[in-house]
């Protein structure tokens, strides 16, 4: 299957053989746009090693394990300049570990019923449309009005919503906010999900979230997000590897280390681009790689049946 | 890159006495040896053939001067429980639907013969012997399936899937005398070959009657720090797990310090 020649290396868990510098340069490429664009990168991350023949269930399992290293060094960026709210992080936390907990129950169950790639395959299809098409859209309606000799700002958000009517309030200082653990630990507990189901950090969620419902001041929105991404994401990382031994270490680590250098030339030159055009072009990208996962769903397969080992009891269908 | 293994031939006499009690007249005796009962595979494997050397004697020189012995190796791996499925269109997206579960189902076998099977005997006395890709007995789990048509129809996929995949093989004509009591058997390794005790087993036969079997057994491990890697994460997971995130968070670290302009 894989491109095994001089410069293949056997993955040990995802079991094929794979080029070195693809994978190297996959993760340099992510690691770019996302430091570029300040994203976390695990949304592309994962449909790129699906699209590369690793197994699903290695894919979401080794997107996850990798996250946390740009999120970490991020978290740390954040928590020294004080721009991160503990309080507010550490409850997403508690959120998140309740959802990837969750999430690692279905993934397993999943997978028992074979049914695991295609929610993957869906999931990413319908998030990464959404997701690219918000910000194409957005993208246009803001080079249109640079155009019109407007300031490109975002919409300014109400002062309250129904979120703020929720009981059990608690005060967090370091957001300025007064609001219900609610839907603090709700948000938590979905990007826990999605964390350990997608293999996401989940930022592209949490920070519009955070700004829109729960009025967190943008400064620590990043660095309260990236804190609740590593702690989930390393929980993620370790339910993922007790349950279903899918994270792939070799794998995990090549993407690292080449997402860390990547990332470093991104951030350098997103700061020299102009925002509008850099963020229609990420919009394409996700677009174009939603699309490509959809169109797998929809053609006819080689083979329409298919062997895998039996993980547990039979259900009978 | 070729594993050869090498020739153990044993002496026969003392078994052949006890088979020729067992059944008179009956006196060929048949023996498979291995010069190692286990190969260890590295992660650069790209599959590979064994050669089996076996000892065939006592044979009647009428019989076969008229070339009417006829060997059958097979090396058989682990049995384990496996679920094939089929996909069916749901709004035109593509869905694995209905499944079955086999149990005890070896995941490899390779075959190794003389001449091809329907030239040896006649289809029921491999059918009796459940020998050969097609008459492996593939036993469904109990509760693992729905009727038995669909039975029918993915006990026929089940040995379709695994000849796709190199992990079932048949080689007629890879049995070959090399004297009058010396034979020589070409089986397949696979690359994905499963890892765990894999059985040997020659059965000879004379005129289309089956005598007798003789078998030995191979460990298969993998050998090399991605095996080890493999093994870590399947045998200590917690501790895998937590040096992953350890793992990540220094990657993360490390970057840092390089890359910092302060």
């Amino acid at each position: 299957m894989g491109s095994g020649s001089e410069l293949g290396i056997y993955l040990p868990i995802a079991e094929i053989s794979v080029n070195i510098f693809v994978l190297f340069g996959m993760g340099a490429a992510v690691g770019f746009l996302s430091g570029m664009f300040g994203v976390g990168g695990g949304f592309l991350i994962t449909p790129l090693l699906i699209f590369y023949n690793i197994p699903p269930a290695v894919a979401v399992a080794t997107g996850a394990n990798q996250v946390i290293a740009s999120s970490f060094t991020g978290a740390l960026t954040h928590f020294k300049r004080g721009s991160l709210d503990v309080k507010l992080g550490t409850l997403l936390v508690i959120g998140g570990i309740a959802g990837a907990g969750v999430g690692i129950y279905v993934f397993v169950l999943l997978r028992e019923l074979g049914q695991l790639d295609l929610i993957v395959s869906l999931l990413y299809v319908i998030f990464l449309s959404t997701i690219g098409g918000l910000m194409l859209v957005e993208s246009i309606k803001s080079m249109r009005r640079t155009k019109a000799g407007q300031l490109a700002t975002l919409k300014k958000p109400g002062q309250h919503n129904w979120v703020h009517r929720l009981p059990f309030k608690m005060r967090f200082r370091a957001s300025k906010i007064y609001v219900s653990i609610i839907p603090v630990l709700v948000l938590g507990a979905a990007i826990g999900f999605l964390s350990s189901i997608m293999g996401v950090g989940g930022g592209f969620i949490m920070v519009p979230a955070m700004i829109y419902l729960l009025k967190v001041p943008t400064n620590v929105v990043i660095g309260t997000s990236l804190y609740q991404i590593v702690f989930v994401t390393a929980f993620t990382t370790v339910m993922q590897a007790t349950t279903n031994q899918s994270v792939d270490i070799v794998l995990a680590f090549l993407l690292m280390s080449g997402g860390v250098i990547g990332a470093q030339y991104g951030t350098r030159i997103g700061q020299k681009l102009r925002g509008e055009q850099l963020r229609a072009l990420l919009a394409t990208l996700v677009l174009a790689v939603g699309l490509r996962l959809a169109i797998e769903l929809f053609v006819t397969p080689d083979d329409l049946y298919s062997i895998a080992i039996a993980l547990t009891a039979p259900a009978a269908s | 890159m070729r594993i050869l293994i090498i020739v153990f031939l044993l002496t026969m006499a003392s078994l052949s006495a006890a088979f020729a009690q067992q059944i008179p007249g009956n006196k060929e005796t048949v023996e498979i040896g291995l010069s190692t009962d286990t190969i260890a595979i590295t992660s650069g494997f790209r599959g590979t053939d064994l050669t089996v050397f076996g000892a065939f004697d006592n044979a009647d020189p009428l019989i076969q001067r008229q070339g009417r012995y006829d060997i059958v190796v097979i090396l058989q791996g682990p049995e384990r429980n496996f679920v094939v499925r089929r996909k069916d269109r749901f709004f035109g997206v593509w869905v694995n639907s209905e499944s079955v579960t086999f149990q005890h189902i070896p995941a490899s076998y390779s075959l190794a013969s003389t001449r091809s099977l329907q030239d040896i005997a006649v289809p029921k006395t491999f059918a009796q012997l459940a020998l050969g890709v097609n008459n492996i007995f593939y036993e469904p789990m109990p509760d693992g399936f729905g009727s038995s048509a669909s039975l029918r129809e993915f006990t026929t996929e089940l040995p379709r899937l695994k000849l796709k995949q190199n992990l079932y093989s048949q080689r007629p004509g890879d049995v070959q005398f090399l004297s009058s009591t010396l034979f020589r058997a070409t089986l397949s390794l696979p690359a994905n070959v499963p890892v765990g005790k894999h059985v040997a087993r020659a059965f000879l036969f004379r005129n289309g009657e089956f005598l007798r079997e003789s078998s030995t057994s191979l460990n298969i491990v993998k050998a090399g720090l991605e095996y080890r890697i493999y093994k870590a994460a399947h045998e200590n997971s917690l501790l895998y797990g937590l040096f992953a995130v350890f793992l990540a968070v220094f990657t993360g670290w490390m970057g840092r310090l390089m890359f910092r302009k302060d």
